[in-house]
């Protein structure tokens, strides 16, 4: 008998699973419950979700008083938000006092900015240089005519008539057009080597940098016509475009020039040797290559020149949120306890889905241009 | 040098003899086809937009009654909203052409501004909110009360110059906004609301339960709200302040816009002459004479436009008190017109 081996007589006792590596209770495990601390901070955290959520809930969408309903519901005990209040006033929010026979006129004008400014947004969409100067030039013009009136047999609409999310977005369109490249120039000027130019510049950038935008409206709305001879006034819409726009470029001049500095000396010294006078120079290498690097900074000006515009009501103009606060002031028939809280809401979503759009298509932008570093 | 000095001097005269000369408003204003009114952002009642968006209120009503008077036409105006901080500044520069924004009428504005105010179109004084169930019948039952204030206003000031004058304890909860301080009420931080009457009716239409709140009848300070025009010319002071009286003269004689055609053909003299049928009372405003006719037809009398903006009717829901005619108890009285 030859040895057979082995028998299995009876068989391995079966181990335990292995513990899984993926699943949703291991990203548990590993990511809120790794450590004691963890879990108490997870379960903090999940007791403040449950307190929080519910009432917004309850408050935006579960008893808020939709578009279609009544004040007497906004008054009920519990109510939430009266997204009625707003869905009733929105002519006022978006046109002001501008006269409703003629909403269709600031329609053209949204309409138009919107057909303009997107293709020009979009890289791929070709006569890119066709349709800057439409927007740039063309546009501009027509939009006064239709929005002021008074030529073409248009009814002519002053602009203390003008109101709303019109005015906001009219004061922040103009700001940031007019205020880019005067900021170019001004960080131009200000690294030049002509004495004027530069102390120019320099004086006009570092007074407009060192008052606050409420004293340059206020200057410009109670100290200037005081300046001026009795009888000839400057339109106040008008002075306070000049005064925002003149604040940003400033601001957008110091971005400027920090990008002008990050550039090596060796590119200006190549764009010298290439024989390329000083404006083909700017133009062609310097330029490209600095904004490039203040893509955020610019923006930022910007973003914060669109929320800007509210302080023009201290000059008494109504932009968006002025136009909030005069309805939840005067609409008295839509008196409940959330409608002001309401009012103010809106406001906040409409600025902010401005902002954030600004804010993502300047995150676009960066990483498209952002060939040279990018690995 | 003697001789450039004085042609500067003579210069300088001349070039302010112009602006004098060019400084008619009634000029300026017809020439431009409408009259530019100062208003407020929105105060409910005195001027606000209503929710057609238009502005609405008894301040407006004065300047379309302006309107009317000159343009036979109550929509010839235009409203240019101003802050506190502005107003003056704007109509001195001529932006515009009479401000009508809940302004108090005090000597140190009406002597050193270079404006003048027409008269006073709604009286206005400070006065006390409080809470029906706490059994307050008199702002002299209020010594110790916690008051809602709002802080760094004559509001505060006059409180404190009340309390201290009849001896009792003065005991307030600051805040910096209007808002803020009602909200403290409402939530019964305190026990008693103060500012001005018109307000806390404005103010007690948007509670809840506005019947649960009563305002005290002391009015503790004096309040005359009118209209302000650029102090130099006669000729548009004279046409803003009879707008004013034509529209209490109105209410004294029963004529209203209702009523105003029949009474055309009334026997009665003083309404001949208010209504230009008899004597020649525009001329010397530069008006037609039929301006008086054209306000009541447009606008109303007095009373027309305090019922709708600010009466009892309306949710501000002020009795007339001192805004009454002078035969009815109040204080509103008008010259005669003749």
């Amino acid at each position: 008998m030859t040895d057979i081996g082995f028998v299995r007589s009876d068989f391995v006792e079966p181990r335990p699973a292995p513990s899984p590596t993926s699943g949703p209770m291991v990203w548990m495990k590993k990511n809120l419950f790794a450590t004691p601390l963890d879990s108490v901070l997870t379960v903090l955290g999940l007791a403040f979700l449950a307190w929080i959520i519910p009432p917004l809930w309850g408050f935006f969408f579960g008893n808020a008083v939709g578009p279609g309903g009544t004040v007497e519901e906004c008054r009920m005990e519990n109510a939430g938000a009266c997204w009625a209040y707003i869905a009733a006033e929105m002519e006022f929010f978006i046109y002001g006092f501008y006269p409703a026979t003629e909403f269709w006129r600031p329609n053209i004008v949204f309409g138009l900015g919107a057909l303009l400014l997107i293709p020009l947004l979009i890289p791929k969409v070709p006569f890119k240089r066709t349709n800057a100067v439409l927007i740039l030039l063309v546009y501009p013009v027509l939009s006064y005519i239709l929005l002021a009136g008074g030529m073409f047999g248009l009814r002519p609409v002053p602009t203390e008539m003008w109101g709303g999310l019109l005015v906001t977005l009219i004061l922040s369109v103009v700001g940031i057009t007019l205020s880019f490249p005067l900021g170019i120039i001004l960080a131009l000027g200000r690294q030049s080597q002509l004495p004027i130019i530069k102390t120019v510049c320099v004086m006009f950038i570092e007074l407009i940098r060192a008052v606050p935008l409420i004293t340059i409206l206020f200057m410009a709305s109670v100290m200037l016509p005081l300046f001026m001879p009795q009888g000839m006034t400057v339109d106040k819409f008008l002075r306070a475009l000049v005064g925002v726009t003149l604040f940003t470029s400033a601001y957008v001049a110091e971005v400027v020039r920090g990008g002008l500095q990050a550039i090596p000396r060796g590119q200006y010294e190549a764009a010298a040797a290439l024989g390329l006078g000083y404006w083909k120079r700017m133009w062609f290498i310097i330029l490209p290559q600095a904004l490039k690097h203040v893509i955020p900074g610019i923006v930022n000006n910007f973003i914060a020149l669109f929320k800007d515009t509210s302080l023009v009501y201290i000059v008494g103009m109504r932009d968006l949120l002025e136009a909030v606060k005069t309805k939840n002031d005067a609409a008295i028939e839509w008196q409940s306890a959330n409608t002001a809280t309401t009012g103010y809401i809106f406001a906040a979503m409409v600025f902010w889905v401005f902002c954030f759009g600004m804010s993502r298509y300047s995150i676009y932008m960066e990483n498209r241009l952002n060939t040279g570093y990018k690995r | 040098m003697q001789k450039a000095l004085v042609s500067i001097a003579v210069a300088a005269s001349l070039g302010l003899g112009a602006t004098a000369a060019q400084a008619a408003i009634l000029d300026d204003v017809k020439a431009k086809g409408y009259v530019q009114c100062g208003v407020t952002g929105g105060v409910p009642g005195f001027s606000a937009p209503d929710s057609n968006n238009v502005w609405t209120g008894i301040e407006v009503d004065f300047c379309r009654a302006m309107a009317a008077a000159i343009f036979n036409d109550a929509d010839a105006v235009r409203f240019t909203s101003l802050t506190s901080q502005e107003r003056f500044t704007a109509l001195s520069a001529g932006e515009v052409d009479v401000l009508s924004r809940t302004t108090t009428w005090t000597m140190s504005r009406d002597t050193q501004l270079g404006i003048s105010f027409v008269g006073t179109m709604f009286y206005d004084g400070q006065g006390f909110m409080v809470r029906k169930d706490d059994g307050i019948e008199s702002a002299l039952d209020l010594s110790g009360a916690a008051i809602c204030i709002e802080s760094g206003t004559t509001t505060e000031l006059n409180a404190a110059d009340y309390f201290a004058a009849n001896g009792m304890e003065f005991n307030t909860v600051v805040f910096v906004d209007q808002d803020e301080v009602v909200k403290a009420y409402e939530d019964g931080r305190c026990d008693v609301y103060t500012t001005d009457s018109s307000a806390l009716a404005a103010e007690r239409s948007k509670f809840a339960n506005p019947d649960d709140h009563i305002i005290l009848p002391e009015v503790i300070s004096k309040e005359p709200l009118g209209p302000v025009v650029r102090a130099g010319d006669t000729q548009w002071f004279n046409i803003a302040r009879w707008t004013y009286f034509a529209l209490l003269e109105a209410e004294e004689l029963g004529v209203s816009s209702a009523n105003v055609d029949e009474q055309l053909g009334s026997d009665n003299p003083a309404i001949k002459r208010l209504l230009g049928v008899e004597g020649e009372f525009g001329a010397p405003l530069g008006l037609d004479n039929a301006w008086a006719y054209q306000i009541i037809k447009h606008v109303g009398n007095y009373a027309e436009t305090y019922e709708r903006n600010v009466g009892p009717s309306t949710p501000i829901g002020l009795e007339r008190g001192l805004n009454a005619l002078w035969k009815d108890g109040g204080i509103q009285y008008s010259p005669p017109i003749r």
